[in-house]
Order: C-alpha cells, then sequence, then structure tokens
C-alpha cells in the first residue's frame, strides 16, 4: 500500500529527477519551444517540495493536490497548469483515504490524464505529455518499472511525430525530428515512482 | 447601474508591457470609461516573460466590483493558467469568467461594452465579437 509518505517521496524524487535533467529539458525545449520548459519545472518542484515539508498533507490525495496547486501557482509556463491539473485530478480523486494501492493510483492517474487532455485539447499522439503518461498509466498495472519503461518509450516516440499543440504546433512539419520535451519530463514524473518505491524500502 | 456595479476586465499576456499598454490603448479608446475597472496581469513576477497565477488572482480581485470579471488572454500558459485557477475554485471572484477573443480588439470591445454598464454576458459578446471584424 501506498501512504502519503511515498506521495512525498515521489515529489521529492521527481523535484531531484528535475534538477538533475534540467538543461536536458530545456536543451530539447530550445528547437521548438521558447527553452524555459527545465528552469520552470525546476521552479515548480522546488516550490512543491517546500510546501510539502511546511504542511506534510497527511494523505496520498492531499500531497497531489497541494503538489498540483503548487505547479500551478509558480511555474510561469504551460507545463504548470498542465502538471498541476495532472496532480490535482488525481489528488481530488484518491479523496481521504490514508493508503491507497496501485490500481487506485492508476485510476487517479487516468482521471488527471482526463484532466490534462481536457484542458489543453491535446490527444494521443499530438508530441505532448500524453503521448508518455497515457501509455504509462496504462501500464501501471504491471508495476512501477513497467510504467517508467512505457513512459520513457512514449516520450522517445514523440521524435517523428508533428507537433499539434502548445507553441511547437507553429512550426509544423519542422517540429519533426525532435523529442517533446513536455513528454520527456513526464518520464521523469512516471520514474520517480519507482525512485519513491525504492527509497522506502 | 452606479459606477461600482461595471464588469471589471482582466488583461493577461506573457509580457508585462503588453498587458500594460493594451489596458491603456482600451481605455484611451474608450472615452469615458475611466469608472471601467481594468488591470493588467502581464508576465512572470519575477518580470520575466510567462504567466503568473499569483498576478492573475491579484488582478482579477482588484476588478472585482460584484458584477462579473471577464478575462482576456493572450496564448499558451496565459490560456491554461486562467483555465486552471477556474477549475481549482476559490482563486477567482465569482463570476469570473475567461473570454473567448482576440487580445487587442477583444480587450477594447470589451472595455468599451463594460463602460456602458452592460453585464458580462454583452461585454463577454462584444468581444468575441471582434474576431469577426475583417482587415481586408
Amino acid at each position: 500500500m501506498l501512504d502519503a509518505d511515498f506521495f512525498r517521496r515521489w515529489m521529492t524524487a521527481a523535484a531531484a529527477s528535475v534538477d538533475r535533467e534540467a538543461q536536458r529539458l530545456t536543451d530539447l525545449d530550445s528547437p521548438i519551444g521558447d527553452a524555459d520548459h527545465g528552469s520552470n519545472l525546476q521552479r515548480g518542484f522546488t516550490a512543491v517540495v517546500a510546501a510539502l515539508e511546511k504542511e506534510a498533507p497527511p494523505t496520498p490525495g492531499g500531497v497531489l493536490t497541494l503538489a498540483g496547486h503548487q505547479l500551478i501557482s509558480t511555474v510561469g509556463g504551460a507545463s504548470g497548469p498542465l502538471y498541476g491539473t495532472l496532480l490535482r485530478r488525481a489528488g481530488k480523486a484518491l479523496g481521504d483515504a490514508a493508503e491507497v494501492d496501485t490500481g487506485q493510483l492508476a485510476e487517479a492517474l487516468r482521471a488527471g490524464v482526463d484532466g490534462v487532455m481536457t484542458l489543453g485539447g491535446a490527444a494521443p499522439g499530438d508530441k505532448t505529455m500524453i503521448d508518455a503518461l497515457l501509455p504509462a498509466v496504462d501500464a501501471l498495472g504491471d508495476g512501477f518499472a513497467a510504467a517508467r519503461a512505457a513512459a520513457e518509450e512514449g516520450a522517445v516516440a514523440t521524435i517523428p511525430l508533428q507537433a499539434r499543440k502548445g507553441r511547437a504546433s507553429y512550426l509544423g512539419a519542422r517540429s519533426i525530428g525532435h523529442q517533446d520535451p513536455g513528454a520527456t519530463s513526464s518520464a521523469l514524473l512516471i520514474a520517480a515512482l519507482e525512485d519513491a518505491a525504492e527509497d522506502g524500502r | 447601474m452606479s459606477d461600482d456595479k461595471r464588469v471589471g476586465i482582466v488583461l493577461v499576456s506573457h509580457s508585462a508591457e503588453v498587458a500594460a499598454s493594451v489596458a491603456e490603448l482600451a481605455k484611451g479608446l474608450a472615452g469615458g470609461a475611466a469608472a471601467v475597472p481594468v488591470a493588467p496581469a502581464g508576465g512572470t513576477e519575477a518580470g520575466g516573460l510567462g504567466t503568473s497565477a499569483e498576478l492573475i488572482s491579484a488582478a482579477a480581485a482588484s476588478v472585482d466590483r460584484g458584477a462579473g470579471v471577464a478575462v482576456l488572454t493572450d496564448l499558451g500558459s496565459a490560456i491554461l493558467t486562467v483555465k486552471a485557477l477556474l477549475a481549482e475554485g476559490g482563486e477567482l471572484p465569482d463570476g469570473t469568467r475567461l473570454v473567448d477573443a482576440p487580445f487587442v480588439e477583444g480587450a477594447v470591445a470589451a472595455v468599451v461594452t463594460a463602460a456602458t454598464g452592460a453585464d458580462l454576458d454583452a461585454v463577454e459578446a462584444a468581444a468575441a465579437e471582434a474576431y469577426g471584424y475583417r482587415k481586408v
């Protein structure tokens, strides 16, 4: 079972991972975006970790809802409301339960991904974070390692796609051949689930 | 309708200068629109290009006279942040609405319409109608 502490470790691991990969995310965002994805997420997840340390919500849902709120408030780019909505919707879906299982987490993340698709209007194949998140949620029933592999595969699979959402879509066919930064950071977020599970052992 | 019940207008841009200038332009072109509460919410809190949820919330609160608040945005994160704040609940005044309109033309139409004492529906309709003003 996954408790609030697991979800705090997940957010901390995600923050560490974003810190480590910030330059790569920004580099990916340079040819097809505005070269701020790494620094924006770094600012957001730093605020998430600080808020979780200060408030320490007692439930998994509380942790994700607070994290989502922080991302919406602090990121300053489109990834803020998008990741914020993902985590907030997932947090709301988990409700007040003190512990949840992987199946409930998968369902909650699916609700979060639905919220992201509604907010941003993206569908699978549009070269967005959805292309990493949806396969990960589908694979979550087989464990965190499977979800991580699916997310990483999904991120790499955005390379040949033409962007249909966000700033990259202005580039049309010139967006082809670049890995989507949002899908890449989504894979980091999913990979951090496995880190959180290992840290708890 | 008294002046203190005008619809408020918030202009959200990635750039502080764009938001402030469009607010000034709209008020200037609207003539006697001094009574319309208009607030820009441009850029990040640090003064860079981007969107600040805090600046948007503060701007909406500052123009809320109880008759609703029309929010116009430029693009990308400006739109998504307003939508996410509306979905959060409690972050923006009751009666705040994201208006689907071109930023500059819509802002002028919204301020002119709000100056007449029109309600939020009418302000929204006028701003949205600005999509139809062809230039050639």
